[in-house]
């Protein structure tokens, strides 16, 4: 288990390492600069001093190796956007980010693993109704979803649209400011949670569907166990394991996922920061980003792998299935 | 499901094609009177379909109401060009959505199925060529197609796209914007290929093609690929939707094809925010396009799931 565990987090250092100086000489190598992108009211003279000013003049070996030297302190340089410390920034922001993400991930799973139960055991005309409503949600993209959310917001008024938080809410005292978030969160984390309980569901029914084929099953109902408990004590933790599985997969939809609703409801999250980062060639703040979000990623993929590791100790001991 | 994943493939490609053909107007025509004009709805006169014409009822508030007196043909049978008619409504250049819809069906799934192509081709060979060669060349290629497979492929776009110039032509877009996606595809069909031609190239008739003198490309492309044929189908099938949402993605945030050019993406841009969104509803018809298209693509797979079970 030690030295499983140590090979995972080397290779999440390894991934937040590679996927950061990625990210940092791409935008580095990108035709352009920040002070090129710094609109039309700059002329060429103050365009240059802003350069020096900022050392963009410098070779890009020692950029980076500076950048690294940093890194290594855990300081990832100041952004040249919002002239304020990289880390900073983006640790509000993935707080917003994982605020988001967490409950979309709740969401989807409090919905899509008992209606998978329910539609794999189930022979009633539930079972379709469930299975047609998952085929309907995995076709609602987050894009789409949080458009036609968007809509129905505006036409009905039953959720407040754009950002986290109403624009006065520098005012708001903790309790107020929680009811606030509250009232902003629902229409950003359904558009996100939709087609990941649609997955879920089909993944959980599947499986429970197959698990209760088991010879167990029939042994547990023949010795006059009740259905739902056979269900629930015999069938469930035997149909886990692609479930679990699938968890690992869900962190990166979450985040691909999350970039494209956060654009929409205007949630102030890393994906956001990040696309402002590249149009502005804000090259340290982009690579604190793809920092952060690899390490999300690694953590993720990380928890996701020793859920799997708990319910099935053939992955534990490195065999392989 | 093989077959009608292939079915499906080709009519989605057949109304790419055909979809321009079919649209009223052109995809950059702008009547500057009618800005945000809202859906039409044709009513049957004996027994052509006509529709009453738009008439300004407020031009601060865009407001319009049909008018009553008159009726005009519909568009593919007699076009007027001082009362045009908008099916699904005008965008807020005063163009027919039906035919932005029917001209971004060409540019969007086109876009998506080069894309997939590229990188079922390219997917396939480097799977290929990995499984066959074995040693650390397989070692190689499976590397990087893992690390590639970890990212969140949008941010992986996103970061490829905003390296190049913004403002580009957009044929150079589709072109650009087909190899970053063929770029974040590929591993996905060389996963599978991969597998499948390592299982495979122990088999008898691959040693016999190879006792006969056969070239290594010529079993890898005459014998090996075609074992995975349903592989490849099955990843394109997956592929597509991915593509067409990763397109609207794009052109949505403005990286993607400049505004001129009808792309689905492109059309939701401009009725994407709160105000377009709740005035203009029409104008989101792209999104029902591409709900549409991952729908049929999941009706698909899913039908398909009981069976293998």
């Amino acid at each position: 288990m030690g030295r499983y565990l140590a090979r995972r987090l080397a290779f999440a250092l390894l991934l937040v390492l590679v996927v950061s100086s990625s990210a940092l000489l791409l935008t580095r190598l990108a035709p352009g600069d920040f002070a090129a992108e710094q609109g039309l009211d700059l002329d060429a003279a103050s365009r240059e001093r802003l350069r020096l000013d900022l050392g963009l003049d410098q070779p890009i070996a020692q950029q980076y190796l500076s950048w690294l030297g940093g890194v290594v302190r855990f300081d990832f340089g100041t952004s040249l956007l919002y002239s304020r410390p990289v880390s900073a920034i983006v640790g509000e922001r993935a707080v917003n980010t994982a605020v988001l993400a967490a409950i979309a991930l709740i969401v989807a799973t409090l919905v899509g693993v008992p209606l998978g139960i329910y539609s794999g055991t189930s022979t009633g005309p539930g079972r379709s109704i469930v299975r047609t409503l998952s085929i309907i949600g995995l076709s609602v993209p987050p894009l789409v979803g949080s458009l036609a959310l968007v809509f129905v917001a505006a036409r009905t008024g039953w959720f407040p649209v754009g950002g986290m938080t109403s624009s006065a809410s520098g005012a708001l005292s903790a309790t107020e400011w929680l009811a606030d978030l509250a009232r902003h969160l629902p229409l950003p984390a359904l558009a996100l949670a939709l087609p990941l309980a649609a997955s879920l569901e089909r993944l959980q029914s599947e499986a429970i569907a197959a698990a209760s084929h088991e010879s167990f099953v029939a042994a547990s109902r023949a010795r006059g166990v009740d259905r739902m408990r056979t269900i629930l004590h015999h069938a469930w933790p035997v149909s886990l394991r692609p479930v679990l599985g699938f968890y690992g997969v869900m962190i990166g939809s979450l985040f691909s996922g999350s970039f494209i609703v956060e654009v929409v409801t205007s949630w102030p999250g890393l994906g956001r920061l990040m696309f402002d980062a590249l149009k502005a060639r804000d090259m340290f703040l982009v690579a604190g980003c793809a920092a952060t979000g690899a390490l999300f990623l690694a953590a993720g993929t990380l928890v996701a792998d020793l859920l799997l590791a708990y319910t099935d100790p053939r992955v534990r001991s490195g065999e392989r299935r | 499901m093989i077959r009608r994943a292939v079915v499906l493939l080709v009519i989605l490609a057949a109304f790419a094609m055909v979809a321009p053909v079919l649209a009223p107007y052109g995809a950059g025509d702008a009547f500057r009177d009618f800005l945000h004009a809202p859906p039409m709805r044709p009513h049957l006169d004996g027994l052509s379909p006509r529709v009453h014409p738009l008439v300004l009822a407020d031009r601060l508030e865009q407001r319009f109401e049909p008018d009553r007196s008159r009726s005009v043909k519909l568009p593919w049978v007699e076009r007027d060009e001082h009362a045009p008619v908008f099916l699904m409504g005008a965008d807020d250049f005063g163009r027919d959505v039906l035919s932005r819809l029917l001209y971004g069906a060409r540019t969007s799934i086109g876009l998506a199925l080069v894309a997939t192509l590229g990188a079922v081709l390219i997917g396939a060979f480097a799977g290929a060529f990995a499984g066959y060669q074995g040693g650390w060349i397989d070692d190689a290629i499976m590397r990087i197609a893992d690390f590639v497979l970890v990212l969140p492929a949008i941010y992986v776009v996103l970061v490829l796209r905003a390296m190049l110039p913004l403002v580009l032509p957009a044929t150079t877009v589709f072109l650009l914007i087909s190899w970053i996606f063929v770029v974040v595809g590929w591993p996905f069909v060389a996963k599978g290929v991969r597998g499948i031609v390592a299982a495979e190239a122990g088999r008898e008739y691959v040693q016999a093609a190879r006792s006969l003198g056969a070239s290594p490309l010529r079993i890898l492309t005459v014998h090996l690929i075609p074992a995975c044929a349903g592989h490849l189908v099955v990843q394109a099938t997956l592929l597509l939707p991915a593509y067409i949402l990763a397109e609207a993605t794009l052109s949505f945030i403005g990286l993607g094809f400049p505004d001129p050019v009808a792309s689905w993406g492109t059309m939701l841009a401009g009725a994407g925010n709160y105000n377009a969104v709740s005035r203009f509803p029409w104008t989101l018809t792209p999104a029902l396009a591409i709900f549409a298209v991952v729908l049929a693509t999941n009706l698909v797979a899913a039908n398909d799931a009981p069976r293998s079970r």
